[in-house]
C-alpha cells in the first residue's frame, strides 16, 4: 500500500496506524479526524445504534489536548487517536450502563486502569459502545439500549457481547474500540462483523474497574480494522496493575515488534473437533482456504484434538452464571443504579429493584448460577465444572506441546437475523461453542476476517500459548498481509473504492 | 435430674491493622459515618479487592500461639446473602481452606483446674458495616466504615462444659489476641465478639439440639446468657418440650433473650472460592519468620510472673492474663518498687472500679505511674491505707497525681511519735471508765476493747495519725497503767 493511496482514503477510512502517520505527518490534527468521527456517528449511528453514549465535549477536549502536546514534542503511543470503550469500563464523570437499565444512571467517580491507560496513551474517547446487558448475550439482543445493527447487513445481529464495538469498527465509526471477552465476546462478534479483535490471556489486561460478569473468565481486549492496529491497541491496554490480584506481573512486550516475522516452519494444530456437526459448510470452507493460504507461506497443519471441547459448553454454563450470581448482587438498589419507587420494605425493595433492573437473560443467568450453588447441587454442578475445566485446560497444555498456535472457525456460522435465536438459549449460548474453551482456559484468542459467506464475514480463530499475543499477532498480520478480507467493508461504508479489489 | 451443658464458642476479632482486609481505607473505631469507606467498601462496580498482607500476618501469629497448623494454601470464598450493611451483597471469608487448622487453648479455672479447649480452625474474613435503626424515621442508616475491617473466626471444639469455663476461655483468647497485638480487645467497641452455642444433654448422651446466640460482646453477658439459656433448655425438655435449631439474641441490659430465626429460615449461603482473589500460597520461611518474632505470649509471662515478682498461680494468671493489665502491672511496680501492694491494689481497687465502670485498663483513669505514685506515698508512711482510697479516688475523678491530692486535701498522715503519744495521753486522761474497764478485763478480752481508744485517738488526730503507730503507742501507754 504506498502513500498516495493511503492519502487518498477518507479520514474514517484509516486504520490506527494509518492515523498515527498521517497526525506524524501534519497531514491532519487530532482535533479534525475527531470531529469527522463524531460527525460521522452522528449521521449513521441511528441506523446501527453501536453508541450508548457519545462524549462529544470531551472528545474534543482530549483531542485538542492531544494536539497540543504533539505540537510539544510529547506524543505518547496513541496520542490523538479517536478510539471508544464498551460501556462496561468505568469512565470518571461518564454514566457506565454495561447495557442495562439497573446501571442507566451510574456515574463512576473512576476510571477503569484499561481507561487510564488509553488516556495515558493520549488516546481519545468518543464514546461508550453498545453491549448485552451485563455481557450477557451473543446477539446483543439484550442491551436496554435496543440492539445494535449488523453494518453487513442490518436484518442480522452484530454478535455480542461487544457488539457495539465490533460494530462501530465496522462501519467505520471508530478506528478501534475496547471489548471484553468472557466466553467468546470479542471473537464472536469481530467475526460476525468481519474486524480483527483479541482476547488476551487472562490476568494480561487489568479488570479494574471493568464491571464483572464472571470474574474467572472475563478479560479486556481490543478491536480494530487489523492485526497491526490490534497490536497498537493492546500496547497500550495491557499492563500489571496491583489493584487486580488476578492480573499477572509479566512484561509488556512490544507487540508490534514482531509482526512481520515469517510463518515459515510454524506448527499449527487444527483440531478435529472444531470441524464437526453444527458448522456451516460456507464457514468451514473459508476457515480450509485461510489455513490453505497459511500453508503457502510454510505453516505445517498438524491434525490434534482437544477431547474435552464437547464439554466446554455445559461447563462455561455453570461456572460463569455461578460467578454471575454473586457479581451481580451488589445491584440491590441500596448505593446506587437504580431503585424501584416507592418500596414498602426492604424485600420489596430488593425484589422490585432487581426485577426492574435486569433483562430476562440477565436473570436467567442469575437464577442458574444460584441454583448451581446451592446446598446440594454444588458439587453436582460447580464442583464438577470446575474439575471439567482442568480437564479442558489440559487439553490445551499437551496440545501446545506439538503446535505453537491452534486455528479453527470463531463462531459456527455468519451472522443471523434478529430473534432467530431468541426462543432458544442453548442456540444462542452455542454460538461460543469454539471460543469458550480458551476462557476456560485462560488462554489468549483471536479472530481475523477470512472470507465471506453469502456477503456475511467468517471469522478464522487463532488461539495461543499463555501470553503468546505475539505469535498470534504475528499470524493475522501475515495472513492480512497476503488476504484482503480484512479490508473488505460492508456496502457504504468506505468513501473510496475498494483499493485491493481482486486482489486474489 | 442430672444434665450436662455442651458449649462450643465462634469468636470473632477485629485484627488491629490500619487499612481493610481488601481495601485501603482506615479501620479507626469511631469516626463519622460513612467517612472510611472506599469505592470498594461501598461495593462500587468493577472495583477489585487486593488483600492485606498485615492481615494475614497477624492471622498466621494467633495460629502459632495457639499451636496450630497454618495452611500452606488457604482460599477465600464468597458467603452469599442480602442485608443493606453488606454491600456487595456477598461475605468474603474462608471455609474449606482457612488459614489456621486445628488448635488448642489452654485455660485454668478459680479452684485450679486446667483444661484445654480445642479449636477446630480459625479463618480470615471482612465484617459487614453497620445498619442503625434509630434517628432515620422508619428508615435505617448504613455506616459502612466497618465494612471490610478484618476478623479472626475462631471456632471452638464443643469442648466447654458450664459458663465458667466459656468465660476463662473468652478471657484467654482475649488474652492472646491482646499479647499479641492483633487486636485492640475493645469489647465496647465490637472489636472482640463472642457466639455461643450451647446445647444439654444427660450425660453420657449423644449432642442435644444446639441453639447459637449471637454477638455478646462482654464476658458477663456470656456468664449470663448462658446460665439463661441453659436454664431454659432443661426446662423446656423436663416440660416435655424440645429445643429448636435456631439463632438467637441476648439483651445484656434487660438479660433478656429471644429467638431471630430458627434453622428453617436459615439462608443457603452458596459458599464458591472467590475467583477475584487467588488462592494464598505460604513457604515454610516466611511462617518461620513469623514464629521467630512472635511477643511473649500469657502462659510464658504468668511464669515469668510468678518467678519474677514471687506471685501467686492465681494472682499471676489474674494479672498477666490481659496484655494491657500486665504491662500495667509492670509499668506501676517498676515504679513503686512494691510488688505485693501494687499486685493488691490493681486486683482489688482498681478492677472493681474498672468493672463497675464497664471500663478496660487501657482507658483507666487512673493510669499505672499514677497509682505507682500512690502506692509510694503508701509504703513511705506518708499516707494510711484509708487515705489511699480517698488518694485513688481522687485520682480516679482527675483531680491530678497523687502528691498533689495528698497537699491539696492535706491529707498526710501524723507519723510524729511525740504528737501522737500526746494524743493517747489525752484520750486516756479523759477515759477513767474505760481505763478502769480495761484493767479489771480478762487478759484475753483486752485487745477487743483497744478499738475504743483507737477510735478516739483517730477521732482527735482527724483520721491523720499513723494507724501503726497509734498501735504501739496505745499499747505501750496502757501496758504502763496495769
Amino acid at each position: 500500500m504506498n502513500n498516495s493511496i493511503t492519502n487518498q482514503k477518507a479520514l474514517h477510512d484509516k486504520t490506527i496506524a494509518e492515523i498515527l502517520a498521517g497526525l506524524n505527518a501534519g497531514e491532519f490534527t487530532s482535533v479534525e479526524i475527531t470531529q469527522h468521527f463524531l460527525d460521522r456517528i452522528k449521521q449513521l449511528d441511528g441506523t446501527y445504534n453501536s453508541y450508548i453514549t457519545v462524549n462529544e465535549a470531551s472528545a474534543l477536549a482530549q483531542a485538542e489536548a492531544a494536539d497540543k502536546r504533539r505540537a510539544e514534542g510529547d506524543v505518547p503511543a496513541l496520542c490523538g487517536v479517536p478510539i471508544a470503550h464498551k460501556d462496561i469500563f468505568c469512565t470518571n464523570g461518564v454514566r457506565t450502563s454495561c447495557g442495562s437499565k439497573m446501571l442507566d444512571n451510574f456515574v463512576p467517580p473512576y476510571d477503569a486502569t484499561v481507561v487510564e491507560n488509553f488516556a495515558n496513551a493520549g488516546a481519545v474517547v468518543l464514546g461508550k459502545t453498545n453491549m448485552d446487558q451485563f455481557a450477557m448475550g451473543s446477539s446483543n439482543e439484550t442491551s436496554f439500549y435496543g440492539p445494535v445493527k449488523n453494518p453487513w447487513d442490518t436484518n442480522t445481529v452484530p454478535g455480542g457481547s461487544s457488539g457495539g464495538s465490533a460494530a462501530a469498527v465496522a462501519a467505520h465509526l471508530t478506528p478501534g474500540a475496547t471489548a471484553t471477552d468472557t466466553g467468546g465476546s470479542i471473537r464472536q462478534p469481530a467475526a460476525l462483523c468481519g474486524i480483527t479483535g483479541l482476547k488476551p490471556t487472562y490476568g494480561r489486561v487489568s479488570r479494574w474497574g471493568m464491571i464483572a460478569f464472571a470474574s474467572s473468565l472475563d478479560q479486556g481486549g481490543p478491536m480494530a480494522r487489523t492485526a497491526e492496529d490490534c497490536a497498537l491497541m493492546l500496547n497500550v491496554m495491557a499492563s500489571f496493575d496491583p489493584k487486580d490480584s488476578t492480573s499477572i506481573d509479566r512484561e509488556v512486550p512490544n507487540y508490534t515488534a514482531n509482526l512481520n516475522q515469517p510463518l515459515a516452519g510454524l506448527k499449527v494444530g487444527i483440531p478435529k473437533e472444531y470441524f464437526k456437526e453444527g458448522l456451516n459448510p460456507g464457514t468451514e470452507q473459508a476457515v480450509r482456504d485461510a489455513l490453505a493460504e497459511l500453508e503457502k507461506q510454510g505453516v505445517t497443519l498438524i491434525s490434534i484434538s482437544l477431547p474435552h471441547t464437547k464439554l466446554a459448553v455445559p461447563a462455561y454454563y455453570v461456572i460463569a452464571p455461578a460467578e454471575a450470581s454473586a457479581n451481580l448482587s451488589r445491584f440491590d438498589g441500596v448505593r446506587y443504579g437504580h431503585r424501584c419507587d416507592d418500596p414498602k420494605d426492604l424485600r420489596d425493595m430488593y425484589m422490585r429493584t432487581r426485577a426492574e433492573g435486569f433483562g430476562d437473560e440477565v436473570k436467567r443467568r442469575i437464577l442458574v448460577g444460584a441454583y448451581c450453588l446451592s446446598a446440594g447441587y454444588y458439587d453436582a454442578y460447580y464442583r464438577k465444572a470446575q474439575q471439567v475445566r482442568r480437564l479442558i485446560k489440559q487439553d490445551f497444555v499437551d496440545a501446545f506441546e506439538q503446535v505453537d498456535v491452534i486455528m479453527g472457525p470463531t463462531s459456527p456460522s455468519p451472522a443471523f437475523e434478529f430473534g432467530a435465536k431468541g426462543d432458544d438459549p442453548v442456540a444462542m449460548y452455542l454460538e461460543d461453542i469454539y471460543t469458550i474453551a480458551t476462557n476456560l482456559a485462560g488462554l489468549p484468542g483471536m479472530s481475523v476476517p477470512c472470507g465471506l459467506v453469502d456477503d456475511k464475514p467468517v471469522g478464522l480463530q487463532i488461539i495461543g500459548n499463555y501470553f503468546d499475543e505475539s505469535r498470534m499477532l504475528n499470524v493475522a498480520h501475515q495472513f492480512q498481509q497476503a488476504t484482503h478480507w480484512h479490508q473488505q467493508t460492508p456496502a457504504g461504508i468506505a468513501s473510496e473504492a475498494k483499493d485491493t479489489e481482486g486482489a486474489e | 435430674m442430672e444434665w450436662e451443658t455442651v458449649i462450643g464458642l465462634e469468636v470473632h476479632a477485629q485484627l488491629a491493622t490500619k487499612s481493610k482486609i481488601f481495601s485501603g481505607s482506615s479501620t479507626a473505631f469511631g469516626a463519622e459515618p460513612n467517612t472510611q469507606a472506599s469505592g470498594l467498601d461501598l461495593a462500587m462496580p468493577g472495583t477489585l479487592p487486593v488483600p492485606n498482607e498485615q492481615a494475614y500476618r497477624y492471622a498466621i501469629m494467633f495460629g502459632l500461639a495457639i499451636d496450630a497448623e497454618i495452611a500452606k494454601t488457604s482460599v477465600f470464598e464468597r458467603k452469599n446473602y442480602f442485608y443493606p450493611d453488606l454491600p456487595k451483597a456477598y461475605q468474603t471469608t474462608q471455609l474449606e481452606r482457612p488459614i489456621v487448622g486445628a488448635g488448642h487453648v489452654d485455660i485454668e479455672l478459680a479452684n485450679g483446674t486446667k483444661k484445654s479447649i480445642r479449636i477446630h480452625h480459625a479463618h480470615l474474613e471482612e465484617d459487614a458495616g453497620k445498619s442503625l435503626h434509630e434517628d432515620f424515621h422508619g428508615m435505617s442508616g448504613i455506616d459502612l466504615n466497618r465494612a471490610g475491617t478484618p476478623l479472626v473466626e475462631i471456632v471452638s471444639e464443643p469442648d466447654i462444659r458450664n459458663a465458667e469455663e466459656a468465660v476463662a476461655f473468652a478471657k484467654k483468647l482475649h488474652s492472646i489476641v491482646t499479647s499479641l497485638g492483633i487486636c485492640d480487645g475493645e469489647m465496647s467497641q465490637g472489636s472482640m465478639r463472642f457466639d455461643v452455642n450451647i446445647s444439654v444433654r444427660r450425660p453420657g448422651e449423644a449432642f442435644g439440639t444446639r441453639t447459637e446466640t449471637k454477638n455478646l460482646n462482654s464476658f458477663r453477658f456470656m456468664e449470663d446468657c448462658i446460665a439463661l439459656e441453659v436454664e431454659r433448655q432443661i426446662d423446656l425438655i423436663e416440660d416435655g418440650g424440645k429445643v429448636i435449631q435456631e439463632t438467637r439474641l441476648y439483651n445484656g441490659e434487660t438479660k433478656q433473650a429471644r429467638s431471630m430465626r430458627s434453622k428453617e429460615e436459615a439462608n443457603d449461603y452458596r459458599y464458591f472460592p472467590c475467583p477475584d482473589l487467588l488462592p494464598v500460597v505460604l513457604d515454610d520461611d516466611y511462617i518461620e519468620s513469623i514464629r521467630q518474632n512472635l511477643p511473649e505470649l500469657p502462659d510464658a509471662r504468668h511464669d515469668r510472673f510468678m518467678e519474677q515478682y514471687g506471685l501467686s498461680s492465681y494472682d499471676a494468671n489474674i494479672l498477666s492474663g490481659d496484655a494491657n493489665m500486665a504491662q500495667y502491672f509492670e509499668t506501676a511496680t517498676k515504679v513503686s518498687g512494691d510488688t505485693k501492694l501494687t499486685a493488691n491494689w490493681i486486683m482489688g481497687e482498681l478492677s472493681a472500679r474498672l468493672n463497675a465502670e464497664d471500663q478496660s485498663i487501657k482507658h483507666s483513669p487512673v493510669n499505672a505511674e499514677q497509682l505507682a505514685g500512690m502506692i509510694t506515698r503508701l509504703v513511705d508512711g506518708t499516707i494510711s491505707s484509708k487515705m489511699a482510697k480517698q488518694v485513688f479516688e481522687a485520682m480516679w475523678n482527675g483531680e491530678g497525681a497523687a502528691d498533689e491530692i495528698i497537699e491539696a486535701k492535706g491529707l498526710k498522715q501524723v507519723s510524729d511519735s511525740g504528737a501522737i503519744e500526746a494524743m493517747v495521753d489525752e484520750v486516756i486522761a479523759n477515759s477513767d471508765k474505760q481505763i478502769d474497764n480495761y484493767r479489771n478485763a480478762d487478759e484475753s478480752k483486752r485487745p477487743k476493747m483497744l478499738g475504743y481508744f483507737v477510735g478516739q485517738i483517730m477521732k482527735a488526730s482527724k483520721g491523720q495519725a499513723n494507724p501503726q503507730q497509734v498501735n504501739e503507742i496505745l499499747l505501750k501507754k496502757l501496758n504502763e497503767l496495769i
